[in-house]
């Protein structure tokens, strides 16, 4: 078994009396696909919301790669090494394509540039500017978007704008990737091209990925492990099949 | 000719226009042939570019809206003119108590920039506009309640006169500084990080971007300019009267950005030229009676341009006769032409930019479309 790179102790959280998430444990291994799901106001968007800091979690812990992230700020933990996108597209839709993925690409150690330094052009300022550029066109080849490069990022159909969103929190350089509900309102084949897509940045970039997905097909082909969620709390744990089939689940889903 | 296709010039027709303007004018004034009014009015143009081109840095780029750009204006006005009226007896009024006077206004305004912006900043939309438009009221106040020793109070303080040409040349000189700035840091990835900002703020945090440094530091840049403008504008004046910053020059400023195209650092330009020219002219042709219709004039000439600069007529054309459209041209006869990637990067897109490029993809799919339909038949 390989090294765990998020594992989550009894996170939960209250808004006010009322238990949005509790006692959440979850474990995931590198290049593990794992899936979150649940039925509608189960909790898998505010887990989402606690990983990444925009809301902080009242009880519990979360551990990156063994570091303690529980309540840090958003962009600290995007620079520890979690990347999200979200269930409602949320790209810079006015910057074209490109400059999207080089927003990515900003906070990374080689690509540093002082605000002096930008200011009176100094060689560095072109240097990164031209790595950057250079960086963000052999992300964007990847996701097949090298063609739409310079279009806004408003001009793309919704696949290719999912796309262009995982790209630019892949630009980020994360040690794990979270996916809001990728395959919502796509079409089959959109579907069947994003599952290759997720399993390629798994495979190519050795990345570990959480995903929130309503789509039991979907889930059932891609993940390797799931966390059922209902009204906040965990129904089921473990290996997709068996968690799929587990009788708790059935009733959540089906009723009865 | 190689070359050109190499160098985006685009990028730089703002400088060089205003740097002929600057040369040009600068050459007739110290020869004597224009008239002191028309060296006031470049001046006040000269201001107006600066405030703008600021301004649209927080509006256009930042997606904030800030209504207290004349209070940060005041605050430069008042301390580096009184800078410079306590070293004119030192270093005379040359370009020495001119250059520290600058630098004293602008910091000092800047400094209240990060003092207003640490708070004010938390706040969006609307309840940031309230607090700016509050602080600009509130630094009026102060200057025109303050002892007729230290600031003149109500009266005002006089400035020291400085020789008309060098204001104006110095002028011109601040606003390309101004320009390249702005420019420098838009088109940069700072640039792109405020852009960001604007677009999607929540994004912009799951992204890394650090959402309040950037916007301090834009609004502290933005003051900074201001601030600069306002010391300016009390040695064009030779005097500062707080009644002169009040809201309404706030919305001014406003207007010409708006005007210009949010995100359009050369629209807010040639807003500011415009605008400035037109307050101007009609101070000066409806005197008299008429004085009482030059308001109206004013926002009746403003009205038919926010209406009509975005008439559908008006933006097509400037769609087929712009800058890029000539350089693109001039760049067709060159061998070494290459695909720009920078391409309409300085500005959002007017809706009519937006329907074409949309109509393009319709056509180049039908395009493709034909050629079955020719093995069809």
């Amino acid at each position: 078994m390989s090294e765990i790179i998020l594992k989550t102790e009894n996170l939960g959280i209250t808004f006010g009396g009322l238990k949005a998430v509790s006692d959440v444990n979850i474990e995931i291994r590198k290049k593990q696909l794992y899936g979150l799901v649940g039925p509608n106001g189960a909790g898998k968007t505010t887990i989402f919301n606690m990983l990444t800091g925009v809301y902080r979690p009242t009880t519990g812990r979360f551990f990156l790669d063994g570091e303690d992230l529980t309540g840090k700020g958003q962009e600290v933990i995007n620079h520890k090494g979690i990347a999200r996108t979200f269930q409602n597209i949320r790209l810079f839709n006015n910057m074209t394509v490109i400059h999207n993925v080089m927003v990515g690409l900003h906070n990374q150690s080689e690509y540093k540039c002082s605000f002096l330094e930008t200011i009176l052009r100094l060689p560095r300022y072109f240097k990164t500017e031209k790595a950057m550029r250079q960086k963000a066109k052999e992300l964007l080849r990847i996701f097949g978007l090298e063609e739409e490069r310079n279009n806004l990022a408003c001009n793309l159909p919704y696949g290719k704008q999912r796309k262009l969103e995982i790209a630019r929190a892949l630009a980020t350089n994360p040690k794990l990737l979270l996916l809001d509900e990728p395959a919502a309102g796509m079409n089959p084949n959109e579907t069947a091209d994003l599952v290759e897509t997720i399993k390629f940045i798994r495979d190519n970039f050795d990345m570990t990925i959480l995903l929130i997905e309503h789509d039991m097909k979907f889930v059932a082909g891609l993940c390797d492990e799931i966390t059922v969620l209902n009204f906040g709390t965990v129904l089921a744990q473990g290996d997709t099949k068996t968690a799929l089939n587990d009788p708790a689940v059935v009733k959540a889903y089906i009723g009865g | 000719m190689a070359k050109l296709g190499k160098i985006k010039w685009k990028h730089y027709i703002n400088y060089i226009a205003i740097a002929i303007v600057t040369i040009v004018f600068g050459a007739m004034s110290f020869a004597n042939l224009l008239p002191s009014s028309t060296v006031y009015l470049l001046e006040k143009i000269a201001i107006s570019i600066i405030l703008a081109v600021s301004l649209s840095m927080v509006v256009g780029f930042l997606g904030e809206l800030s209504l207290g750009h004349a209070g940060f204006m005041c605050v430069g006005a008042y301390l580096g003119g009184k800078v410079s009226c306590l070293l004119e007896p030192v270093f005379g009024n040359g370009l020495i108590t001119l250059i520290i006077s600058i630098l004293v206004g602008g910091l000092i305004a800047a400094a209240c920039g990060i003092i207003i912006g640490l708070p004010a900043l938390r706040l969006k939309g609307d309840y940031l506009a309230i607090v700016t438009l509050a602080f600009g009221e509130i630094v009026r106040s102060i200057f025109m309640n303050s002892g007729e020793e230290s600031f003149g109070g109500s009266l005002g303080l006089s400035t020291p006169r400085y020789d008309k040409s060098v204001l104006f040349i110095f002028a011109f000189v601040l606003v390309l500084g101004c320009l390249a700035v702005v420019q420098n840091l838009i088109r940069s990835k700072h640039g792109r990080a405020i852009t960001s900002i604007r677009d999607n703020e929540i994004a912009a945090h799951a992204t890394g971007i650090n959402v309040t440094k950037y916007k301090l530091s834009v609004f502290t840049i933005s003051s900074l300019f201001a601030g600069i403008a306002g010391v300016l504008y009390s040695f064009s004046n030779f005097r500062v009267q707080s009644t002169n910053f009040d809201y309404n020059y706030s919305i001014e400023i406003l207007v010409m950005v708006v005007l210009g195209g949010m995100g359009s650092i050369n629209g807010s330009i040639v807003a500011a030229t415009l605008i400035t020219y037109l307050d101007t002219t009609l101070q000066t042709v409806l005197t008299g009676n008429l004085a009482v219709l030059q308001d109206l004039f004013y926002a009746l000439i403003l009205i038919i341009l926010v209406v009509y600069n975005n008439a559908p007529a008006l933006s097509a054309f400037r769609a087929t006769h712009n800058l890029s459209v000539f350089f693109e041209k001039l760049r067709k006869h060159d061998p070494a032409h290459r695909r720009d990637d920078e391409a309409k990067w300085d500005r959002v897109p007017t809706k009519i930019e937006m329907n074409e490029i949309l109509s393009v993809d319709i056509q180049s799919t039908s395009s493709t479309v034909d050629p079955d339909k020719k093995e069809g038949k």
